[in-house]
């Protein structure tokens, strides 16, 4: 075991594959030499060399067109986008076709393809590096979506995403790179040394793709959440002495249904909780399928705390930022219904 | 001076909407067509930089002249044996393309894209590389699975979306899928496919293979993203791929100006990304032969990659759904100034005594019955409105393994009795 941040994490990750499979090779905009601009590659190509890990054109369309094009000859690549806000010229490429291959070739062709991207705010990023796009991709049928919260999750969390068959879009909450976040944004930064998470095996370990984990077992309610809110809902929680039960979801689609609805029957209460905006967002296909599989179950209604439905504002940004007190405010309303 | 505005002491400016040369009701007008005589273009060194072919994309590589003779530096000396298997295809593909239209208008199908005058391109350029070489195709190549001797029946089977459809009818007629014959899934978006052609063609060179990747896209398209990704791509990694516009003058209802075809050739697109173009007659079997080959050559031995301009006319509509007389002169097609390729290599053929009327006649004839039977056989497995499979393997195939919410819509729609 070693102590590591998130991008240790998931570069070990990478390194690891990297000995393990001659098929992975990874590429992305200032991936190679440099080693990425959050360093998540940072020596992967001194050590595997360029043929194996290399800079890509500022074109993120043709980064995952190439992919799926290498996916369809048997390779199993790997590759960043630098920001999450920047994945959308490759939005066809995900919809029309790494999604669909498997499909409209009745098995004869597929895209093993693994897309990186880091996403969320907190950071100072304004509107262009700082959104949450999960719910575009978990609308798509034929892609998976994984959004880790913690250096080992993410490491054992990549490792199944590259060694998956189906297209993953893998999204990075970047706030969460260098240490945990629980939302005090006034507050001292938090390092992953000091969190049990933030031990990672050196060595290839899984984390199947679409298992939630109980971050934190309760009775009263239960906490959907996912990504950096993860840290910001324990936290909440820890200081206003509610017995939630925190659901972290880890694999965005398909989801874990049976723990989350074994939870929700258990507590009969659920807060849904996501960075990214309201409308259409994950909250409210979870809310959907839990009214519907634990209507009699439930004691309250389902509340959603989530980012506003505006773009993401530079000057705003604790106000947009679904932070503890909204969640606080939100557990008591639940409690009290 | 900076900043001092001079509106209303200058002539006003005008927005420029290119405008096809004749619309139904006038006179079909290829005069604005500059097409210099076949043999006239020299023939480079395979392995010549790119740099030194600046001018190729703004000719037109011909080599069979109006009277049928293969002349010039392009003349790739094809066997006879080899130009009658060519010929052939492209009649088989012909005779296909001919019946299943006929078939549409019966209602045994939904819809069909014919190929018509557009023979030589998929068929010269299956001849041209080799078997195990992947192509990405788009909707107006069925040629490729023909040259490659892919069973018709088969292709049928997936017209009429039956038993025997191994797409399990989940595509539109036509938009096969053939991992055996090197044939990439087909899809509805255009263009989405040939930047993953780059990609493929990336992977052969990254695990030392020796195949090389082809792809093809039309005039219309290469204003598509798509286009520019797969250049730049190719360009920048070397990729052993062939990069293939087929201009056929027409997108649906648009002209090849609407795609920027009357500033510049499609094939000269590829000198702003250092790689080699090639203006092709695709009317030309020998000519699109001879490009294609000497492009394959040069990928195949680390050369990178070839944009290959295919200069021809979609002489029948865009697909049964379409009526061009709406948006051209009836007539065009027949104006088009170079021929058609089955005609042209047919003449050639004849020209060598290796041919004649009486043998052209009768393979018609065969080729006709031959498609003819594999429809019959294909019916036997049924027709449109036959289901295609169990409608449960709709759910199949979305991801590797079915996952729980797949299961729960696959038994919600066996309660709702569909």
């Amino acid at each position: 075991m070693t102590a590591m941040n998130m991008v240790q994490a998931l570069n070990s990750a990478m390194d690891v594959m990297l000995e393990r499979d001659p098929t992975v090779l990874i590429f992305g905009e200032d991936v190679g030499y440099f080693g990425g601009v959050f360093r998540c590659t940072a020596g992967l190509q001194q050590k595997h060399g360029k043929r194996r890990v290399f800079d890509a054109p500022i074109a993120e369309g043709g980064i995952v067109a190439a992919a799926i094009g290498m996916g369809a000859y048997g390779l199993r690549p790997v590759v960043e986008i630098q920001f999450a806000d920047y994945i959308l010229p490759a939005f066809d490429q995900l919809v029309s076709e790494a999604s669909r291959l498997r499909y409209r070739s009745a098995g004869e062709f597929w895209a093993p393809i693994t897309v990186r991207a880091p996403c969320g705010g907190g950071i100072h990023g304004g509107q262009t590096h700082s959104q949450s796009p999960e719910a575009i991709f978990t609308h798509i049928s034929g892609l998976k979506t994984v959004m880790p919260s913690n250096p080992y999750d993410a490491k054992g969390l990549l490792i199944a995403a590259i060694e998956d068959n189906d297209p993953v879009v893998f999204l990075e909450p970047k706030r969460l790179y260098n240490g945990p976040f629980d939302g005090h944004h006034d507050r001292p930064l938090q390092s992953w040394s000091a969190h049990p998470a933030g031990e990672v095996p050196d060595d290839y370990y899984r984390i199947e793709l679409g298992q939630a984990a109980i971050v934190r077992p309760g009775a009263q309610v239960t906490v959907l959440t996912y990504g950096t809110m993860v840290h910001v809902c324990l936290a909440t929680v820890d200081a206003c002495g509610i017995d939630a039960e925190i659901i972290d979801l880890r694999t965005l689609f398909p989801l874990d249904i049976d723990t989350i609805t074994a939870s929700l029957r258990k507590t009969g209460r659920c807060v849904i909780a996501h960075e990214a905006s309201r409308a259409s967002g994950l909250g409210a296909e979870l809310a959907a399928q839990l009214q519907q599989r634990c209507f009699y179950s439930l004691e309250a209604p389902i509340e959603r705390v989530t980012g506003w439905d505006t773009p993401y504002p530079h000057a705003f940004e604790w106000q947009y930022f679904p932070g503890p007190g909204r969640v606080e405010r939100a557990l008591k309303r639940v409690m009290e219904a | 001076m900076p900043g001092h505005s001079t509106r209303g002491l200058q002539a006003p400016l005008q927005l420029h909407i290119p405008e096809p040369s004749a619309r139904p009701g006038e006179a079909p007008d290829f005069s604005g067509l500059v097409i210099l005589p076949a043999g006239t273009v020299a023939r480079p060194d395979v392995h010549a930089p790119a740099a030194a072919l600046r001018e190729l994309p703004f000719q037109l590589i011909r080599v069979l002249d109006d009277d049928g003779h293969a002349v010039g530096d392009w003349n790739p000396h094809l066997p006879a044996e080899t130009l009658r298997a060519g010929l052939r295809a492209m009649m088989l593909t012909r005779a296909l393309d001919e019946r299943m239209v006929r078939l549409q208008r019966q209602g045994k199908t939904s819809f069909y894209i014919k190929s018509s005058g557009e023979e030589a391109i998929g068929v010269a350029q299956a001849f041209a590389l080799q078997r195990d070489d992947m192509c990405f195709p788009s909707y107006r190549q069925q040629g490729l699975l023909i040259a490659r001797d892919w069973p018709i029946v088969d292709l049928i089977c997936q017209i009429f979306n039956n038993r025997k459809d191994r797409l399990k009818g989940r595509q539109l007629p036509i938009l096969y899928s053939c991992r055996e014959a090197g044939f990439y899934s087909l899809s509805g978006n255009v263009g989405t496919r040939f930047p993953h052609a780059v990609g493929w063609a990336m992977a052969s060179a990254y695990s030392g293979d020796t195949r090389i990747a082809a792809a093809w896209i039309g005039d219309g398209t290469s204003a598509e993203g798509d286009f520019h990704y797969a250049l730049t791509f190719a360009s920048v990694y070397r990729a052993p791929v062939i990069l293939n516009v087929v201009n056929n003058q027409w997108a649906i209802s648009t002209f090849q100006g609407i795609a920027g075809g009357d500033e510049a050739t499609f094939a000269s697109r590829a000198v702003g990304y250092g790689l080699p173009g090639l203006r092709v007659d695709g009317n030309d079997f020998l000519a699109v032969y001879a490009a294609t080959r000497w492009a394959a050559e040069r990928a195949r031995s680390n050369g990178g990659a070839t944009l290959i301009e295919l200069y021809t006319y979609r002489a029948a509509a865009h697909s049964t759904s379409d009526d061009p007389s709406k948006y051209r002169p009836q007539d065009e097609a027949a104006h088009w100034p170079l021929g058609d390729p089955v005609e042209r290599l047919k003449q050639h053929l004849i020209g060598l005594g290796a041919w004649s009327e009486e043998r052209h006649a009768a393979l018609a004839e065969t080729l006709d019955e031959e498609v003819r039977a594999a429809v019959r056989e294909a019916e036997s497995h049924g027709t449109l409105g036959t289901p295609p499979a169990d409608p449960e393997t709709m759910f199949d195939d979305v991801f590797e393994h079915v996952p729980w919410h797949l299961r729960e819509q696959r038994d919600e729609m066996k309660a709702e009795g569909l």
